[in-house]
């Protein structure tokens, strides 16, 4: 009984002392080592149709680096739905992997938390330098005059896919290449009884994504050059309401997609009940649902007027996967030389092809396979006339809050009600108010 | 919770009069320090488990409340400044945004904790009182009766979440389509109608558990009160509203607070029902503080909105004790 | 039933309360309506859930219908291989099976304790148990996590993201409710038994083995069905605290719905197939329930 009372006794002090240290905060702040060189945990953010389809892709790869380097990785396929949360106790903890992927808009935000690895010249020379990657991928990788957080990985941009059927059946002949066309067309559209335009009104990110390009395409921003939000400028109010107009006032996007989220509008699309969707690197999607090729076409996302280009003709967002390093690995050589291998001409042709991406390697590009009627547009938009969101650390608050409201203001507009420039204007003040004041 | 408790034991003892094992004298009688040692053993185990999952996590949440824990400093949040009581000016200035919309979510929890509870008491009373005499298929129908509180919460959500969706979900199909009760189909996952979809998953969930209380409270009512009633020639609905209900007071004293504190606090209902970002209208203040903790990365202002809900909720406790248990005494004298 | 034949609590229990006058008509035709609506309610979801699992997807992706176009099994088979859901499913009765079995040990002890002794400090253990109670659990959810890390740091046990902290988790939010019910059951063993148990020559925690525990076996089916659910359900701690391997079902499940396509045919298979040994187990089980309930918690 006494040893009991002993251990017990000690127990509690071990515990309070546990707690004593816990408030003396939470991970190592060291930098990386070499402890582990044989090992290396990767986070791969989910790409494929399913967590399975990303195993089968990523496996026989990391088995050929094993057999090149002897190291072994271990890897986890994260879905969307966690990653950022995992990232983030992974950060907190200074418990994570060696290596992970991240959404490319997430680069600054993440950049600010200091668990990333910087790439600086030295680190970009270890795995071939900057020079090997596309100028727009690079600009989604970190704050503007800092070293990159990540390196890109994977490429995609916005386009619009069509449906040449219901097309052809409402005697359009090309797809449009300006919002006006697009209303328009969606008159015809909707005269055979079909969906003009899918959306996923209640999916923040992508909300995010479409209005970020209305305000370029209004030439406005949602924060000032030197990084302060400012989301309810004229142009930016202009951009929402055109965006949310496309349901409440032209009908063009189905009152229903107000409340999607989970992809039912690429759902809708591949069963042919609605004729345009924008979106990113739909194909292998498409045709996991059913659709084929010969069905669909690809074209680019409309403008306001004219050609997609630079500035006001902006059509797409750099959207794309970039890879990172976390600063405490165990294995920094390692990591390096893992990143390196993920980049090289040969794995990014292998592993774009599987997941209908482009890589942001130059090299890489001058493959055949990239070369499609639909890879070509993309390959375009990404070369020309896409930007990357805002660089800026508050970048996750920025999703979060103006996203939202654009989700109430979907919600608004399906319910019949009209969206005011005033209300929409009322909206973005007060997402505005809710982002941190530093 | 606890009041019911305390007086209950506190009847017990008096009636049998306080009594300990260790006192009785017997061939192994243990010594005296053991005897006095043994309860305190016996605690031993529940009191670490509540200092390490409970009591130190609270501490360490209410010393980051005065920080300012933004991404910036997540990394090693020892080093975050300590901002004083900025976040609690910040969560409780109504006039700003963060403010402003933390009253609207605390708002929005009260009606609906206020509903639901109301709701789930009300039916779980009324079936536990249908059911109370024996007739054919009662046994059944209390089998049925569980079932809603019986699936675990994630898959009986999502089955609502899919009912609930505007194009393809069953509520529109029966209220639209075959009912023709409204005139186009209506949003329940997002805008006003969201707060609708949420009572109505979260009386579905809980009403079991109240019919479960009263139905086990109903069987402690003794069968000589309604002897009694019926000989004085009170009728059935007499019986009820005489006998029946006061008879559950103690009952529904501690069923009505557990209902309550689980309410309040649910954040697996409106997370499987709305996901990361809830409509305004549903816009529960668990979620709330998720969002403005996680999904904006700001755990300082995050901490701070948990120690006011805390607060609150041990102010409304203690009042709801108070006034119970002196409502309680009179009702007994 | 539960075999308690010294608790008088559990033998009323079984006794139906019926009141000696027959009921009015009235009273008939309002229980039939108002039992037959409240049994729609309940059974519409389940109805849901089980036709939508065998429905063929295009079914459960557009228009609602009460009846299959056709009736498919498959749902079962791809449920399986979509996500790894017979991982999920075993992390789930690993952590609920062990938070169950150790909150229910640890919280006889303690009732034990704060039934049978009058000792210092009762009173505040007894409020600061219940007390936590009221925590919402997103109050805690960082520190905890923090907690977690520092030990494994320091000590080397892995708590964070291993089945054992998410166990300790569990096992400590049931433990208030569990002690709690169990404090009132205890209450109702009359003491005379322990005190016969002690004279024949048993150890105090003889006493509450060979005694009190058989005689409170109902109150105990009840905390452990309660603990078992709680663990079973939970999203939120189980959202951040778990990877790839240690996760489980309430959180796997989500895999169905974030990928490229909802596939609402295998949501309901897989929330069916995760539903059966807790519901089936409930159900089973629920006269216990009523009996521990009884005696327990609504005294």
């Amino acid at each position: 009984m006494r040893s009991i009372r002993a251990a017990a006794v000690g127990a509690v002090t071990l515990s309070l002392a546990l707690a004593a240290s816990a408030c003396g905060g939470g991970s190592s702040t060291g930098g990386g080592s070499n402890d582990a060189p044989k090992t290396l945990t990767y986070w791969a953010s989910n790409q494929g149709t399913s967590i399975e389809v990303d195993k089968k892709v990523l496996q026989p790869e990391l088995d050929k680096f094993e057999k090149q380097t002897g190291i072994k990785v271990k890897f986890e396929v994260v879905p969307w739905s966690d990653l950022l949360n995992r990232i983030l106790t992974a950060t907190t903890s200074g418990q994570g992997p060696d290596v992970l992927n991240i959404g490319n808009t997430w680069s600054a935000s993440l950049q600010a938390t200091g668990a990333l690895l910087p790439w600086d010249a030295k680190n970009f020379g270890k795995i071939g330098g900057k020079d090997r990657f596309v100028d727009s991928a690079l600009g989604s990788t970190g704050v503007t005059g800092q070293d990159p957080a990540a390196v890109p990985l994977y490429s995609m941009a916005y386009a619009l896919y069509y449906n040449k059927n219901i097309f052809a059946d409402a005697g359009i002949a090309k797809p449009p290449a300006t919002w006006a066309e697009l209303v328009a067309d969606g008159k015809k559209i909707q005269a055979k009884g079909k969906n003009v335009l899918g959306a996923e009104g209640a999916n923040v990110s992508e909300n995010i994504h479409h209005v970020f390009v209305f305000a370029k395409q209004h030439g406005a921003d949602f924060f000032t050059a030197d990084g302060k939000a400012d989301f309810a400028n004229d142009g930016a109010v202009a951009a929402v309401k055109q965006y949310v107009d496309l349901m409440a006032k032209d009908k063009a996007i189905p009152k229903g997609n107000a409340e999607y989220a989970q992809n039912q509008s690429v759902s809708d699309f591949a069963k042919g009940n609605t004729a345009m969707l924008l979106w990113q690197s739909a194909s292998a999607n498409l045709k996991n649902q059913g659709m084929s090729e010969a069905d669909y076409g690809i074209a680019p996302v409309p403008v306001q007027s004219g050609t997609p280009g630079a500035g006001a003709q902006a059509n797409s967002m750099v959207a794309g996967i970039n890879m990172a390093v976390f600063k405490n690995t165990h294995n920094l050589d390692g990591a390096t030389k893992f990143v390196k291998f993920m980049t090289s001409d040969d794995e990014q042709k292998i592993l774009n092809k599987a997941y209908s991406t482009i890589p942001p390697v130059k090299g890489a590009q001058s493959d055949p396979a990239f070369d499609t009627p639909a890879n070509a547009v993309l390959k375009n938009t990404l070369a020309t006339s896409a930007v990357a969101l805002p660089q800026v650390a508050a970048e996750s608050q920025f999703e979060t809050t103006v996203g939202t409201a654009v989700k109430d203001l979907f919600a608004d507009a399906a319910a019949g009600r009209t969206v005011t420039t005033e209300a929409v204007k009322a909206k973005l003040l007060k997402a505005q108010q809710q982002m941190p004041a530093k | 919770m606890t009041g019911t408790v305390r007086s209950d034991t506190a009847k017990v003892r008096s009636a049998r009069g306080d009594f300990s094992p260790g006192a009785v004298r017997g061939p192994r009688r243990p010594g005296r320090i053991k005897r006095i040692g043994l309860p305190y053993l016996l605690l031993l185990p529940a009191l670490l488990l509540e200092l390490l999952v409970h009591l130190v996590p609270m501490v360490i949440g209410i010393t980051m409340s005065f920080k300012e824990l933004t991404q910036f400093y997540i990394r090693d949040w020892g080093t975050a400044p300590w901002s004083g009581i900025d976040n609690y000016r910040l969560s409780v200035d109504v006039n700003g945004p963060v403010g402003d919309a933390l009253l609207h979510s605390f708002l929005v929890t009260v009606a609906f904790t206020l509903l639901s509870v109301g709701l789930c008491w009300a039916i779980g009373t009324t079936a536990a009182i249908y059911m109370q005499d024996t007739f054919r298929g009662r046994g059944l129908l209390r089998t049925v009766f569980l079932i809603p509180y019986a699936l675990p919460v994630y898959a009986a959500v999502i089955t609502w979440a899919f009912m609930f969706q505007h194009d393809n979900g069953l509520v529109n199909h029966v209220l639209h389509d075959q009912l023709h009760l409204t005139d186009q189909p209506s949003f329940w996952l997002i805008g006003d109608n969201s707060f609708y979809a949420l009572l109505t998953v979260s009386v579905w969930k809980g009403w079991p558990f109240a019919f479960l209380i009263v139905m086990a409270g109903l069987q402690n009512i003794p069968h000589e009160l309604y002897e009694a009633a019926a000989l004085d020639g009170a009728g059935l609905w007499q019986q009820i509203r005489r006998i029946t209900l006061p008879s559950l007071r103690p009952v529904n004293q501690v069923l009505v607070l557990v209902l309550f504190l689980w309410t309040f606090n649910d954040f697996n209902t409106p997370y499987v029902l709305f996901g990361k970002s809830a409509p305004e209208a549903a816009d529960l203040i668990s979620v709330h503080i998720y969002q403005s903790s996680f999904v904006t990365w700001n755990f300082g202002t995050g901490s701070a909105m948990s120690v006011l809900l805390l607060l609150f909720l041990l102010v409304v406790t203690g009042l709801y004790l108070l006034l119970t248990s002196r409502g309680r005494k009179t009702a007994d004298a | 039933m539960p075999d308690t034949p010294t608790t008088p609590t559990a033998l009323t229990a079984r006794r139906p309360a019926r009141s000696p006058m027959a009921p009015p008509r009235s009273f008939h035709w309002s229980r039939r309506v108002f039992l037959t609506l409240l049994t729609a309610f309940v059974l519409l979801p389940v109805y849901v859930m089980v036709s939508s699992s065998l429905k063929p997807l295009q079914d459960v992706s557009g228009k609602f219908r009460w009846l299959p176009s056709g009736l498919t099994i498959r749902p079962y088979i791809d449920i399986w291989s979509t996500i790894p859901l017979a991982r999920y499913f075993t992390n789930s009765l690993i952590v609920a099976g062990a938070a169950t079995a150790g909150s229910v040990v640890i919280a006889v002890f303690a009732a034990y304790a704060v039934s049978r002794y009058s000792f210092r400090g009762k009173r505040v253990f007894t409020v600061t148990v219940l007390s936590t109670q009221m925590f919402p659990g997103i109050l805690f959810l960082l520190p905890l996590f923090l907690l977690y890390v520092n030990i494994g740091n320091t000590t080397g046990i892995a708590l964070f993201g291993s089945r054992g902290g998410l166990i300790l988790t569990y096992l400590t939010f049931t433990l208030p409710f569990s002690i709690w019910m169990l404090i009132g059951y205890f209450d109702s063993v009359p003491k005379d038994l322990d005190e016969a148990a002690l004279v024949d020559g048993c150890g105090p925690l003889g006493a509450l083995f060979r005694v009190v525990v058989p005689a409170a076996i109902p109150g105990i089916v009840a905390v452990a069905v309660y603990a078992f659910m709680t663990a079973w359900g939970e999203v939120l701690f189980a959202s951040v605290m778990t990877n790839d391997t240690t996760r489980t079902l309430a959180v796997g499940l989500q895999g169905y719905s974030t990928l490229n396509d909802v596939y609402w045919n295998q949501i309901m298979a897989a929330s069916l197939v995760v539903s059966v040994p807790v519901v089936a187990g409930f159900l089973l089980l629920q006269r216990y329930l009523v009996a521990g309930l009884t005696a327990g918690a609504v005294k």
